[in-house]
C-alpha cells in the first residue's frame, strides 16, 4: 500500500512539473525515478521511451505505466498513471471554471517565458547522461546523426524511426556482433 | 447517455494516439464535428492553454475537453477513457519485454532503440530552444545577429545550468526560479 502511495505521489510530481508535452519530463524523471526511488535505470528509462514513442497512448502516461508496472505490477501501473493525471485534472478544471482567458495574461505569459528557457537546461543536461549510455559505438552514433537531422529537417513520423532503428538493431546485434560493438 | 458516450469516444482516441498528446488532435477535431459538445474555437482554445499549463498535453486536452462537453464528471471520464488503453497495451507490452529481455532479437532491437530515443529528443529540445532562446522573426527584420539570439535567455539558461551542475537541486526550484525571473523581468518582451 505504501510503495502504491508513493508511486501515485511521484507521478503526480511528475506530471504536475511537466511544461510541454512527454519529453520536457525527462528531467524529472530520472531525479524521481531513477534517482531518488530506483524503480528503474537510466537504459530501462531509455527503453520505455523508445517504446512509448511508438505504442498508442500519450508518452508520459505510457511510462508510468512501465515503472508502475515494474514495481507493483498491474496495480502498481494503475496507481501510476492516475497519479501522472491526477494534476492536470485540478489544474485545468480550475482554469476552464475559473480564468478563462489564462493563456492570455501578462504575468502567465511572462512565467512561461522563463520557465521554457529553464525547460530547455533541463532537458539538455537530461539527454547528456542519456547520450552517454546509449551511443556506444560507431553504428548508434550514425543512427543517432541520421534520425536527429531527419527528424529537425523534415516531417517525418517519429514511429518511422523507432520502427526502423528496432530492424536495424536486431541486424547489427545479432549478425555483426558477437558480444562486443559494432566496428 | 453524455457521459457514457464521452468516456467511449475518449477511449477510441486514446486508442488510435500514436507518438505523443499533440496526434490526438484530429480525433478532437472530429468529435466536435460528429457531437457538437464544442466548437472548434473553444477547441483552439483549447489546445493553447493544454501547452501553456503543466501536465502532458494530451491529458490535458482531454480533460479540457471533458470539463466543456459534461463538467467534472466529463472531465474525469475523458480523462479516463483516454489512459485505459495505454494502461492495458503497456501491461502487456510490459510483460512481454520481461519474459523475453534476454533474447538476442530484443536486445538488438533496443540496442538501436536507444539510440533513436536520444535522438528524438534531441530533436525535441531544437524545438524548444527556437521558441525560447532564438528569435527568428526579429533576426529576418533586422538582418543583426545579435537579434538572432535573446541576450537575456542565454544568460539565464546559463544560470540555471551552472546552479544545476553546483548543487544539484530538484528541478522544481531551476522551473520555479525561472517563473520569478521571468515575470520580473517582463520576459515576453526580452525575448
Amino acid at each position: 500500500m505504501k510503495e502504491l502511495l508513493e508511486l501515485f505521489l511521484a507521478f503526480a510530481r511528475i506530471g504536475g512539473l511537466t511544461f510541454g508535452g512527454g519529453y520536457a519530463m525527462l528531467p524529472m524523471l530520472q531525479r524521481e525515478v531513477v534517482e531518488n526511488k530506483g524503480w528503474a535505470t537510466e537504459a530501462e528509462l531509455m527503453d520505455y521511451y523508445a517504446v512509448g514513442q511508438c505504442i498508442p497512448g500519450v508518452i508520459a502516461v505510457n511510462t508510468a505505466v512501465f515503472v508502475g508496472n515494474k514495481v507493483k505490477g498491474l496495480i502498481g501501473a494503475i496507481a501510476a498513471s492516475l497519479g501522472v493525471v491526477a494534476p492536470s485534472l485540478v489544474i485545468i478544471v480550475a482554469i476552464a471554471a475559473f480564468i478563462q482567458s489564462f493563456s492570455e495574461l501578462e504575468i502567465v505569459q511572462n512565467a512561461f517565458a522563463g520557465i521554457r528557457v529553464a525547460v530547455c537546461v533541463l532537458i539538455f543536461t537530461a539527454v547528456v547522461k542519456l547520450f552517454k549510455k546509449a551511443i556506444i559505438d560507431k553504428f548508434t552514433f550514425a543512427l543517432f546523426a541520421v534520425v536527429f537531422l531527419l527528424s529537425i529537417f523534415v516531417d517525418v513520423s517519429p514511429i518511422i524511426f523507432v520502427v526502423a532503428a528496432a530492424v536495424l538493431g536486431i541486424i547489427v546485434h545479432v549478425f555483426f556482433l558477437k558480444g562486443g560493438k559494432a566496428k | 447517455m453524455i457521459y457514457l458516450q464521452l468516456f467511449w469516444e475518449f477511449f477510441k482516441v486514446g486508442l488510435f494516439t500514436v507518438g505523443g498528446g499533440l496526434a490526438s488532435l484530429p480525433f478532437l477535431y472530429d468529435i466536435s464535428d460528429k457531437f457538437g459538445w464544442y466548437t472548434h474555437a473553444q477547441l483552439a482554445d483549447m489546445i493553447a492553454i493544454s501547452e501553456s499549463t503543466p501536465g502532458p498535453i494530451g491529458i490535458n486536452m482531454a480533460t479540457y475537453v471533458g470539463f466543456t462537453s459534461a463538467g467534472i464528471i466529463g472531465s474525469v471520464l475523458a480523462t479516463l477513457g483516454f489512459i485505459i488503453p495505454s494502461i492495458i497495451i503497456v501491461s502487456i507490452v510490459s510483460g512481454f519485454l520481461k519474459k523475453f529481455s534476454e533474447n538476442k532479437f530484443v536486445k538488438g532491437a533496443f540496442y538501436g532503440l536507444r539510440a533513436v530515443s536520444v535522438a528524438l529528443i534531441c530533436a525535441a529540445l531544437v524545438s524548444v530552444v527556437k521558441i525560447s532562446l532564438i528569435n527568428i522573426p526579429l533576426f529576418q527584420e533586422t538582418g543583426a545577429v545579435l537579434d538572432l539570439i535573446s541576450i537575456p535567455g542565454i544568460i539565464l539558461a546559463a544560470a540555471c545550468y551552472f546552479i544545476l551542475k553546483k548543487w544539484n537541486p530538484h528541478p522544481v526550484f531551476v522551473l520555479g526560479g525561472s517563473a520569478v525571473v521571468g515575470i520580473l523581468l517582463g520576459f515576453v518582451g526580452l525575448i
